[in-house]
């Protein structure tokens, strides 16, 4: 487990009184229950796992580990260069 | 695909692994405890990129592996019941009862259907009020707020032909298991990403401090593995044994509160029989007696349950790490994708079916 | 480019077999039926297979029949033809960027293509259920019409059946078709030579989750189109275009998807296939909708899509010439034919690591692990 994917929430509504929303994946929509994320909102980035969002993904966090990343590998450019 | 591309970068994993390479001085034995990791480090072959002083155990990750035979012997029963539509996550399928798989069930008439989410069963449900609609409720944590859910839905709209049949797993006990087996020889864990999203990762201190042993709250996609290993493996080189959080962006140390409030108002821990291992005591969830309308186990009488596992299959002692799918008599001959033996080799990230499909294995 | 590998002994001495599937997630059963028909034999995969040669195969035998091809190639007088069959049951009728009709000539058309024969006239056997609307027949018939007229064949020949009401869930379609070898062709699985070049048509993984899509169980809405289409004018202009043996294997990878021909053929020429990851294309829709659902697009149905491989030298000739033609706008050279290991396809993944791509379907079933 557990296949989860990131989708940008379009779309937010309610059905058979749970909270759901249209989620975009890279131009595929499905729904998902946003019952677990309930301060969701449109244009949220969220982790999908079957049919529910688990989590807004925080950007700032995302850009931080990139960040992080970036410079290990970068480190190691200017290490193989020297 | 945003918040997935990023993370595929060859150029950025290759940087990692360098620096694992600089990093490590001696041979590690790591796990990593879920399916969906074992089945991208074999995908992108991530194990040949790394070091040889890695050497990487694949877990118990796997749901669809440690389902007790029992209980799918059961879901085969009430799947044959005519007037039973059983509904299925995909996975599920193709695994091996005692003498049959719901493949064969579907074959000689019965009305088993795949679907991708707990709610579409809910809506199967709605929409054939004259038959009993089971669903197979399995999973780690991760699935079990998408389980609870649907138990709850069918509640308030008052269905009384909806029931789960539930297998729901924990992954503390089972690290527990594994870290005080005397044969255990892993020495850092990539725990799960996408449990943690749901549990936050405060569980875990406790096992790291008991065993001494790094634990990295790891994702999915080969940046995020790469990087879970490299803080595993400082870890260990420091002598450090903390638990880290290397997916951040998706994982809080809390965890999904609405979720686990949710998971406690449906499910209760019990004990747990694990595929292939046995008895892990608290290492599951049932559904309360406030839910027991809901559960399939009791809906549907189900005896003569006899469930007899293939004698050549060591599934069990591959789940432990103990053994790897090749040490098997019937790894490639007796067992394989299409006649499976045991669990692990028929889903997709059981480690048994993901080193036959992907692995290119020197030996 | 030559590669060695150590293959642990359980894997060179066991044979991997086909495991194909219908355009959704169906999948062989482990467990053996000895007695009755089930679903499993219509898949594609080992039970098809073991049915075809337990009982087909040994009530029709002849050396013709058991050469196994898509196609029978058979000498009338002097003129070499190739003469196909396949039957259509794909539900639902209807799906973005084709239908039943359509299928049906496209796949005859691709299996006399895919041995190297010009297709030329097509039969249609139709079997209708009761209370099948006659305006959707006419549909599936201007459908058909239409794409026989793009390819250049005729429907020269039929037969229509009704049966009673659930009994053909609307309509069945048999294609037979037949055409002429072109001369001095050999195009056969088992002729991939080392160092022959393994080239695409373009990108997979589109017909398959274009049904999946249109039967509405899953719940996803992406618009992929199916990408079936006739293929004979595409392999007309690559065997114009080279020497001609050149040519060694054509395969459209319809059940099963690419993954599966190519260890096919891997298989019936006893080679190896390398092949880049980074090389096959896959459209994004394609891939958000495998990502959703845990499919892998290697593994999804085409029905436009053709593999061929020709020798290294003259790749570059029969490259250009797709490029030229329809269908063929994308084709890229993707991998080579090896040595070892034999009958095994590999990929080298796009982080550079190098794996097995296998033939089985798994994950054809969506999966949340």
């Amino acid at each position: 487990m557990c296949l989860g994917i990131p989708g940008k929430i379009i779309e937010i509504y309610q059905s058979g009184g749970l909270k759901m929303g249209k989620i975009d994946f890279g131009g595929v929509t499905r729904e998902a229950c946003l019952e677990y994320i309930p301060e969701a909102k449109i244009g949220d980035y969220t982790l999908i796992h079957v049919g529910f969002a688990l989590n807004i993904i925080s950007e700032d966090e995302a850009q931080e580990t990139l960040k992080l990343i970036t410079e290990i590998a970068e480190i190691e450019n200017e290490s193989d260069a020297q | 695909m945003k918040y997935l591309s990023e993370y595929r970068d060859a150029q950025l994993v290759r940087g990692i692994i360098d620096e694992i390479k600089r990093t490590v001085s001696k041979k590690w034995v790591l796990m990593e405890i879920c399916g969906g990791q074992t089945h991208a480090i074999l995908r992108y072959g991530l194990e040949q990129l790394l070091p040889t002083e890695i050497e990487f155990v694949h877990g118990p990750g796997c749901p669809v592996c440690v389902t007790s035979l029992e209980l799918i012997d059961k879901a085969l029963a009430i799947a044959s019941q005519p007037g039973v539509i059983f509904t299925t996550f995909g996975d599920m399928l193709r695994v091996p009862g005692s003498n049959d798989d719901l493949f064969s069930v579907r074959a000689r008439g019965g009305d088993v259907r795949v679907v991708y989410s707990p709610l579409d069963a809910v809506k199967i449900a709605q929409q054939n009020p004259d038959k009993q609609v089971v669903f197979f409720g399995i999973g780690f944590e991760t699935t079990a707020p998408a389980n609870a859910m649907s138990v709850i839905q069918a509640r308030s709209l008052n269905l009384e032909n909806y029931s789960m049949l539930v297998s729901q797993v924990r992954v503390p006990p089972a690290m527990n298991v594994i870290l005080s087996s005397i044969n255990n020889r892993v020495q850092a864990f990539l725990a799960a990403g996408h449990v943690c999203t749901v549990m936050g990762y405060w569980e875990y201190a406790p096992i790291a401090e008991k065993y001494h042993i790094p634990i990295v709250v790891t994702g999915f996609e080969p940046v995020d593995i790469a990087q879970g290993i490299l803080m595993a493996v400082k870890q260990l080189e420091e002598r450090r044994y903390e638990v880290e959080n290397a997916y951040s962006r998706v994982v809080s140390f809390e965890g999904n509160q609405p979720a686990q409030i949710i998971i406690s108002q449906v499910f209760m821990e019990c004990d747990q029989k694990w595929r292939g291992i046995g008895t892990i005591p608290e290492s599951g969830w049932s559904l309360r007696p406030e839910f027991s309308y809901y559960d399939a186990e009791k809906r549907f009488k189900v005896d003569q349950i006899k469930p007899q596992e293939s004698p050549i299959c060591i599934a069990g002692k591959i789940l432990q790490g103990l053994n790897k799918p090749y040490e098997c008599s019937a790894f490639g001959g007796l067992c394989t994708p299409e006649h499976p033996l045991g669990a692990t080799m028929v889903s997709s990230e059981g480690a048994c079916a993901a080193y036959f499909r992907y692995s290119y294995i020197d030996q | 480019m030559q590669h060695t590998f150590d293959i642990p002994t359980s894997i060179n001495n066991m044979k991997p077999e086909t495991i194909g599937l219908e355009e959704g997630p169906i999948c062989p059963l482990p467990f053996t039926h000895n007695e009755v028909i089930v679903m499993g034999h219509g898949s594609g995969g080992k039970m098809s297979h073991d049915l075809i040669k337990k009982y087909f195969y040994s009530y029709f035998e002849n050396e013709l029949l058991l050469a196994g091809n898509d196609a029978a190639v058979i000498n009338i007088g002097n003129a070499t033809l190739a003469f196909s069959t396949d039957s259509h049951v794909v539900k639902p009728l209807f799906f973005p960027g084709g239908d039943i009709g359509r299928l049906a000539v496209c796949g005859t058309v691709n299996d006399v293509s895919m041995m190297g024969a010009v297709p030329l006239y097509l039969s249609a056997g139709f079997i209708l259920e009761e209370g099948f609307e006659i305006i959707t027949l006419s549909k599936i018939l201007e459908s058909m019409r239409t794409v026989a007229e793009e390819a250049g064949i005729q429907i020269v020949t039929g037969d229509t059946k009704v049966v009673q009401k659930n009994q053909a869930d609307g309509i069945y379609i048999n294609t037979t078709g037949v055409g002429l070898l072109y001369p001095g062709s050999n195009i056969t699985g088992s002729r991939a030579q080392p160092g022959d070049a393994v080239i695409l048509s373009g990108s997979i993984g589109e017909h398959g989750l274009a049904v999946l899509e249109a039967r509405g169980e899953l719940g996803f809405s992406s618009g992929i189109q199916s990408d079936v289409a006739p293929l004979n004018r595409l392999v007309r202009a690559l065997i114009d275009a080279v020497p001609k043996d050149a040519v060694h294997v054509l395969r459209d990878p319809t059940r099963g998807g690419l993954a599966t021909s190519l260890n096919e053929i891997a298989q019936q020429s006893r080679m190896g296939i390398i092949i880049d990851e980074n090389k096959v294309t896959i459209q994004p829709a394609v891939r958000s909708v495998c990502e959703l659902l845990g499919f892998d697009p290697m593994y999804v149905a085409n029905e436009g899509k053709l593999i061929c491989i020709v020798e290294e030298e003259f790749a570059h000739k029969a490259l250009m010439a797709m490029h030229n033609t329809r269908y063929g706008e994308n084709a890229a050279i993707i991998g080579y034919v090896t040595n070892q290991p034999q009958g095994r396809v590999l990929m080298t993944t796009t982080m550079g690591s190098t794996r097995i791509l296998d033939m089985l379907s798994g994950e054809m079933l969506p999966r949340i692990c």
